[in-house]
């Protein structure tokens, strides 16, 4: 039985390459169809209907017109979709995970709800975030980081915004525009105001 | 753990990361602007991380594992099987898991916009599909040997052939985009994002090989590839 052979390592990382649109973000421009599309929004999800819009940089500043963002985050209540959170609530049909990739010149965007708290390992609630995955061209493996909100209180205790300098905080935090349902982060894969990106 | 409504029984070791390729591999020339120059921050897993996206059978249509039969004639090339298993670390297979792939053509051509190689486009091959792995984590593909193509990267650059895979797994940490080669390619020593994989091992885990038993007679080739993500028990079967 195959299922006996223990592998010696995972299978390693490889780019998205330049090509990835017509396969995995064909929006209606090739003979595909979406798996998936740039909002978690579904007709009985609860919470607040946020946008999150932002552009990507490189290293010297230009935008990148060919990365895939994909974000994972909570429902209102803070709850995951997914049987493993056993909190999940089983019938909803709200799946918490989106993708997107960038225009030409660099913008992203995903509708979506602003998450619940979701505690850490130690039981203590963190801020309300959403998980963002990075993928590129030039980029060998996918980058993780987190979007922060500017108008969220819990940030101040939030333990793993602790685990970042004081100064680099905002790279992580997307902007609420005055009266609008719309907050703003921009990427920067490089450089002095370079995004937070994790180990995880 | 955040407390009895959460039972996972899998754990991530980021130590299993270092099969990966450094963000910055300097032959590889797009990485040079879009690699951080900042270390990453370790940080303990949360719920955020250990949880996943869910995507099943819904997502998937009836032959969509099957790239040569999704227009109205068939594609020209080498009909070929792509199949394997989705594993864990502890070689487990990964049940319900999405598989996503995309290549060029047998001629090394891309139908993206972007792509100008001077070689046909074959108005019979889009050269997208997607499959779920089934309960034992096996999953199957049909479809045309793409090609090797070039590239600007250096002089004389061409990329080995591969076929790209999306595959997501158990959790957020899990999820995996990659490239199967094909076996004893003469582009690999040439290829710098193959080798910005540093161990020779782990970069051997990325070529698929050659499966005669299940090579189709009059029919296809097949070729036997198995993806394997982190995820290993929380529970190491030496402490039993």
């Amino acid at each position: 039985m195959q299922d006996s052979v223990k592998p010696d390592g995972i299978t390693p990382s490889q780019t998205v390459g330049p090509f990835f649109k017509y396969g995995l973000t064909p929006t209606g421009d090739y003979a595909w169809n979406d798996a998936f599309t740039s909002s978690t929004l579904t007709p009985d999800v609860t919470g607040d209907r946020i946008r999150i819009e932002g552009r990507v940089f490189d290293g010297a500043g230009v935008a990148v017109p060919d990365c895939m963002l994909e974000i994972w985050q909570a429902d209102a209540q803070g709850r995951f979709a997914d049987p493993q959170d056993k909190r999940a609530l089983p019938n909803a049909s709200f799946r918490g995970f989106a993708r997107c990739g960038t225009d030409k010149d660099g913008n992203y965007a995903f509708e979506t709800i602003k998450p619940g708290a979701v505690p850490d390992p130690d039981g203590k609630p963190q801020a309300p975030h959403i998980l963002l995955a990075v993928f590129g061209r030039g980029m060998l493996r996918h980058l993780y980081t987190r979007i922060y909100f500017s108008d969220e209180a819990g940030n101040s205790a939030d333990p793993v915004l602790a685990l970042v300098p004081a100064d680099r905080r905002a790279t992580l935090t997307a902007v609420r525009e005055a009266g609008k349902p719309v907050y703003r982060l921009d990427l920067r894969l490089q450089g002095d105001d370079e995004t937070v990106f994790f180990d995880v | 753990m955040a407390g009895e409504e959460f039972a996972m029984t899998f754990i991530y070791p980021v130590d299993s990361n270092k099969a990966h390729p450094l963000p910055l591999s300097p032959d590889y020339k797009s990485s040079i602007k879009r690699a951080p120059n900042k270390p990453l921050i370790p940080m303990r897993h949360t719920l955020s991380e250990l949880t996943g996206p869910v995507y099943g059978h819904e997502t998937v249509r009836e032959g969509d594992n099957d790239l040569t039969t999704q227009h109205a004639g068939e594609p020209i090339g080498e009909r070929i099987i792509v199949h394997g298993h989705v594993r864990d670390e502890d070689g487990r297979g990964v049940p319900n898991s999405l598989v996503e792939i995309w290549q060029a053509n047998s001629c090394g051509r891309y139908v993206h916009v972007r792509d100008q190689h001077p070689a046909p486009l074959d108005p019979n091959f889009t050269g997208a599909g997607r499959t779920v792995s089934d309960a034992s984590g096996y999953y199957r593909f049909v479809t045309i040997k793409p090609g090797a193509y070039p590239w600007g990267n250096h002089h004389n650059a061409w990329r080995p052939a591969h076929i790209h895979l999306s595959v997501f797994g158990y959790s957020f940490v899990t999820r995996l985009v990659t490239q199967m080669y094909f076996p004893n390619d003469p582009l690999f020593p040439f290829d710098p994002i193959f080798n910005s994989v540093p161990d020779e091992k782990a970069r051997a885990r990325m070529v698929s090989s050659f499966d005669l038993e299940n090579t189709k007679p009059e029919w296809a080739l097949c070729y036997r590839f198995d993806i394997v993500l982190r995820g290993k028990n929380a529970t190491p079967m030496e402490n039993h």
